[in-house]
This record gives C-alpha cells, sequence and structure tokens, in this order.
C-alpha cells in the first residue's frame, strides 16, 4: 500500500493516522479536513471551552512533539470517491489517488428547517460553532435550548453559570431516555430544577419567531418562549452524502463490519460516520461516542494493512460522559433491552450513585453520578465480562 | 521520604491516593510492581487513583488518557503532557514515595485554583 488517505482530520482520522505509523505503515499518509483547524478535542466546546476556562491551544490533539509524517489537506470538503479511479475528488477541484481510505468524516448537527439566516439561532458542533456561541452567551440575556440531549443539557448549565436565564424543551416525555431508560433519564435531567433552569418536556417545537434575530421559540401547544439566544440540540447526522454511488454500501452511516471494513476493498470506516457490526447486540450500531472514535480505528487500519483480512474486534462497551452543573455523569453499555435498573451504592437524591441495568439477571450497562471511583470498577468488569463471552 | 501505606494494605491491582499538595498516586500493579505518580489526570481534574489500571498502564477514570505509569508518558490523548512520576520505596513492609523535584504538569484548571490560592 503507497497512499493512504484519511478524510476526516477529527479524533478518529487523526487515531487511525497514529495507528497506520504505529503500525509500520510507511508509505504515503494524507489527511483530508473539512475544517481549517488541526485536529481538537470536541467534548470541551459545551463545557469549558463555551465557559471561557479553556483556551484553543489546550483544545488541540496533537502533541507539540508529534510529526506523523503526513500531507495535511484542511478546509476543503471531500466530494467524491471514484471506485475506478481510487481516487478522491475534493471541493476545491483537486484529486487525491489512495489505494487505502479511511472514512472519518464525522457527523453534522441537524438544524431546524426554515431557520437558517436567523441571527441568535446556533448548533453546537464544531470549534468556529463554539466560539460564535460564547460570544453570545457572554451578551446574557434568555437562552433557549431545543432538545434535552447531552449536548443541551451542558449547554444549558454552562450558560446558567454564566447566568444566563436558561428554558430547556424537549419533545420527549424525558429527556435521555434513549441513551439512559426513562427513570435514570429523569433522573439525571432533574439537575435543570435543582440549579433553577426550566425544563419544558413533551412538547415539540413548532418554529422561531422574529424578524432578523430571534426572539421566542413557538411550541406547538400554542405557547411562545421569549429568546434572545437559542441552541439547537437535536443530534446529528451522519457525513457520508459524498460517498453516494461509490460502491460503499450506506445504512445510517457507512454500513460497517465488526472489523470497520466496508462493502469496497481498500475502504473502511471510523467514528461517528461508521455503523459498525456490534457483536454485543447481534446488530449493527453507529456509536457517536468519544471513546469509539479513539478506539475502533485501530481496529479498522488493522483490517486496512491486512487488505480486509482483520480479526474482528471485540469492542469495549461504548462509554461515555458528561459533565452538567458540577457533577460527572458517566455512563458504559447498552441500556435499550435492560428489563430492570437498580441503585446500586449511594443514592439519586443526593444525586451521587451508581445505578446497574441488567437483562435477565446480567449487567448491560452502568450509570455513574459522581462516583468515578466506583464506576471505574464496574465498568472494567463489565468489560471484562463483554470481551472474554 | 513520605510514607504511604503498608504494602499489606494495598493489594495487587489497587491504588492509593496520598493527599500531599498535589496528590500522588501509588500503584500496585498486577504483576506485583510499585509505581507513584502525581494524581491528577495533566488533562482535567480527575483523580488517576481512580482510574482504570492494566499491566504498567492507568486510564484516567472520566476521559479515558492513557499514561505509562514508568516514565509517565500520555499513551492515548485527550491528555498531551506526561504526567509526573516518582520513586517508590519499600522498607520493612511500608511504603514510602521519594518525591520528584521536577515540576508538575497539572490541568489548567487546577493551575489556575492553586496559582489563586484557593486550593
Amino acid at each position: 500500500m503507497r497512499t493512504v488517505a484519511v478524510v476526516g482530520a477529527s479524533l478518529a482520522g487523526l487515531s487511525a493516522a497514529r495507528s497506520l505509523r504505529k503500525r509500520g505503515y510507511d508509505g504515503r499518509l494524507v489527511l483530508v479536513g473539512e475544517e481549517s483547524h488541526r485536529p481538537y478535542d470536541r467534548p470541551p466546546l459545551s463545557k469549558e471551552f463555551l465557559a471561557g476556562t479553556l483556551g484553543e491551544a489546550e483544545l488541540a490533539l496533537e502533541r507539540d512533539d508529534e510529526d506523523l509524517q503526513a500531507e495535511w489537506v484542511l478546509g476543503t470538503r471531500a466530494t467524491g470517491l471514484d471506485r475506478a479511479e481510487r481516487a478522491i475528488r475534493l471541493a476545491d477541484g483537486r484529486e487525491i489517488r489512495a489505494d487505502g481510505v479511511v472514512v472519518a468524516t464525522g457527523a453534522a448537527a441537524r438544524i431546524l428547517p426554515g431557520t437558517e439566516g436567523l441571527a441568535g439561532v446556533h448548533v453546537l458542533r464544531t470549534l468556529d460553532d463554539a466560539r460564535a456561541l460564547r460570544d453570545e452567551l457572554a451578551l446574557g440575556g434568555r437562552l433557549v435550548v431545543i432538545g434535552g440531549g447531552f449536548i443541551g443539557a451542558e449547554v444549558a448549565s454552562t450558560a446558567h453559570a454564566l447566568g444566563l436565564d436558561v428554558t430547556v424543551v424537549e419533545a420527549a416525555p424525558t429527556p435521555l431516555a434513549g441513551p439512559l431508560g426513562g427513570a435514570m433519564g429523569g433522573v439525571v435531567s432533574a439537575l435543570h430544577a435543582d440549579h433553577g433552569v426550566r425544563l419544558l418536556c413533551g412538547v415539540g417545537v413548532k418554529g422561531l419567531s422574529g424578524e432578523r434575530r430571534v426572539d421566542a421559540v413557538l411550541l406547538e401547544d400554542g405557547r411562545g418562549v421569549p429568546a434572545d439566544t437559542v441552541v439547537v440540540g437535536v443530534g446529528a447526522r451522519p457525513c457520508v452524502d459524498w460517498l453516494d454511488g461509490s460502491g460503499v454500501a450506506l445504512d445510517n452511516g457507512v454500513k460497517c463490519g465488526a472489523d470497520g471494513r466496508t462493502t469496497l476493498a481498500g475502504v473502511v470506516a471510523v467514528g461517528d460516520c461508521a455503523n459498525w457490526y456490534d457483536p454485543h447486540t447481534g446488530a449493527h450500531r453507529r456509536v457517536e461516542h468519544w471513546t469509539g472514535a479513539l478506539e475502533r480505528p485501530d481496529t479498522a487500519v488493522a483490517t486496512l494493512l491486512a487488505g480486509g483480512a482483520g480479526e474482528p474486534g471485540v469492542p469495549r462497551p461504548a462509554y461515555f460522559w458528561s459533565d452538567q452543573y458540577g457533577v460527572k455523569i458517566q455512563f458504559v453499555g447498552h441500556a435499550a433491552g435492560a428489563d430492570d435498573v437498580t441503585v446500586e451504592a449511594g443514592s439519586t437524591e443526593d444525586r451521587s450513585f451508581l445505578a446497574v441495568y441488567r437483562r435477565a439477571g446480567r449487567p448491560v450497562a452502568v450509570l455513574g453520578m459522581n462516583q468515578p471511583r466506583l464506576f471505574t470498577r464496574w465498568r472494567k468488569q463489565l468489560t471484562s465480562a463483554a470481551t472474554v463471552s | 521520604m513520605i510514607p504511604a501505606c503498608r504494602l499489606a494494605d494495598l493489594p495487587r491491582g489497587e491504588a492509593h491516593r496520598l493527599d500531599v499538595d498535589p496528590p500522588v498516586a501509588v500503584f500496585h500493579t498486577d504483576d506485583g510492581e510499585l509505581f507513584a505518580v502525581d494524581d491528577t489526570c495533566t488533562h482535567q481534574d480527575a483523580s488517576l487513583a481512580d482510574g482504570w489500571l492494566e499491566g504498567c498502564e492507568v486510564e484516567c477514570p472520566l476521559h479515558a488518557s492513557k499514561f505509562d505509569l514508568r516514565t509517565g508518558a500520555v499513551d492515548a490523548p485527550p491528555a498531551k503532557l506526561p504526567v509526573r512520576t516518582h520513586e517508590v520505596v519499600v522498607e520493612d513492609g511500608m511504603l514510602y514515595v521519594r518525591l520528584s523535584t521536577a515540576a508538575p504538569n497539572l490541568p489548567p484548571c487546577v493551575s489556575a485554583r492553586l496559582a489563586g490560592g484557593v486550593a
């Protein structure tokens, strides 16, 4: 293999590039990034960076002394993959021929249709998004967050600490019910009320009002919530349109095996855009977690370098964290399918506890709030059970 | 040298946090080796003694940065700076730590707190 192109220059792409070098690949390595920035860490964008306690230099993912001997093509998007020519077409007209391709194009924040061009309306995904939102939050006022998921909750928490008047609107009856289940979703989202942040659940958003700048969020029940700034946190969609017609099968992102392979030889996919087969659940599952973008590229790169004959990895159960209102929230495993959730330590009222999700008596997921030590023990236990079986 | 704990009180696979300033974590690996490093992750305020010990490596309990306990080197991001290592001495079944004189790599939030004197 003489040229490997990594399309996507965030954590998953960087991890793939590191893994290629670590595994001894010494050919040409090209990293393509739509953003003009070198790889940076996204989790702080809704927390410390937004709060102004962490600067841009500290977000960099590369170490000062790190040199991957790579060509960086930043600030331009991949627009197509030519199967016959084995070439990646870029938005600026260039083409990169490569015999190995790592797809790591991530996901993009969903927007509310019809709100483009209205000032004061934000999404939060990129550094540029975060800069713009940070500047607006500095003005204070009323913030309405649409979507009570993790990004929305973290933005609400940060904005509340900055002194804004914050309301969170969630269409579902309970926020976070998808990732955490209904009961624990309710416990975690109760943090909003603990801190005087309004949470409106079970009501959809009809639209936004305002001429040039947003002035209110209009709810489906007829209410209007006055707003100086609005953050739309309603999830992300995988950035895989550029692969249409390439021969790489798409299904909720790039459809991948348990080793990162796609339906096209010489092409693997990693990170938020990749819908890997999950042996734990026997189904494909697209994971939008930091740790997935960190850990899975090594498996995919091994597959790529082995010419597609990779060892299917048994990935560690998905782990993610969230920081809200000074509370550390940690979760590992898969809540869907659990038939029982019990609090094993601490208490939900104290916002310090550990809860174990079980299916037919077997632990399948663990949630911790302000219990990092105990959580690590459980995470270890859950992981060894999963990787042995 | 700072006394840490009795060796018998630190089973293999476990860690002990020493409440000095900045705090130090002493690890007893599954292979029976002993290591001491600054307890605070160089990325953000988290206790490495609460982390995931595997071989000679500890993973931060929060954001999964990994450090080589032998050298303090970063094995996995988001941390970029190595964690400071200290010498461990065992005498008569007692564990001591000889603190490094090198400057620690504390995360920005902790450094700011120490500088501000609001420990």
